[in-house]
């Protein structure tokens, strides 16, 4: 699956755009968060406090709940400030 | 119309293409959104507005697509820039089209409300500070929650609309 990082989050994980391939036990946003931090302290520092984090899947808004399926493109930022 | 652009447009042609051709067009709203030149007392020199290429123009289509259903628009247009812009650039417009005044009003703050919670975008600002990433403001999730608070207890504000135009018939 394909991870996108965004303004701050981007920076702290130091990546824009990842491919991951997580073992089949990651089935949600909640368990591919697990996963990254664990894996990379740019991540686990991008993750620290995740009231700060908002998450889409398929361009489209998520909770950690939300179900992933391999191929999925999942976003991380922060609140947005356009406008 | 949705459009996400590095260039500047043009306010007055915007408008004017809003309403061509549309002759039940009564009236015409428009928020257009600068760049402050300060920024908690500090000079800002550029900012940058970065965003999510793939969802934005998603998001900007779902946001339009609820204002229509909520009010009886004509024609809307939404353009917000990305990029390196400066103080006094324009940074995004919002314009309505409506028979009546309501509408168009109401309608363009609830699009502007919106895309300031939801729209993916991020600025970074240049001060002779350093730079920095603006944070989102609670007010501005205030604005929103207004919105849908009236849309949860059926009291949609296009029903303002509606008592408005009732009481200039009486």
């Amino acid at each position: 699956m394909k991870i996108v990082c965004f303004a701050w989050l981007r920076e702290k994980a130091g990546v824009s755009e990842d491919t991951v391939s997580p073992p089949d036990t990651v089935n949600d946003v909640r368990g591919l968060v697990e996963w990254l931090r664990a894996k990379d302290p740019g991540y686990a520092d991008a993750f620290e406090d995740l009231s700060l984090v908002r998450i889409a899947v398929n361009q489209e808004y998520a909770t950690l709940d939300a179900r992933l399926a391999p191929g999925d493109e999942i976003a991380f930022f922060p609140p947005v400030t356009g406008g | 119309m949705i459009r996400v652009q590095r260039e500047d447009f043009d306010v007055g042609a915007e408008l004017d293409r809003l309403a061509a051709g549309r002759g039940s067009v009564g009236g015409l709203c428009a928020f257009v959104g600068l760049v402050r030149d300060m920024s908690e007392q500090r000079a800002i020199s550029v900012i940058e507005l970065e965003h999510y290429p793939s969802m934005t123009e998603r998001a900007l289509e779902r946001i339009e697509t609820q204002a229509r259903a909520r009010w009886p628009l004509d024609a809307s247009v939404v353009i917000h820039r990305f990029g390196r812009l400066e103080p006094g650039d324009r940074i995004v417009l919002v314009g309505t089209a409506s028979a009546h005044r309501h509408a168009a009003f109401e309608a363009c703050e609830f699009i502007v409300d919106w895309l300031k919670t939801k729209a993916p975008f991020w600025k970074r600002e240049h001060t002779d500070a350093g730079t920095r990433w603006v944070e989102a403001r609670a007010s501005d999730t205030a604005a929103l929650a207004h919105w849908e608070q009236g849309e949860a207890a059926g009291h949609d504000p296009s029903n303002s609309t509606r008592g408005a135009r009732k009481k200039a018939a009486e």
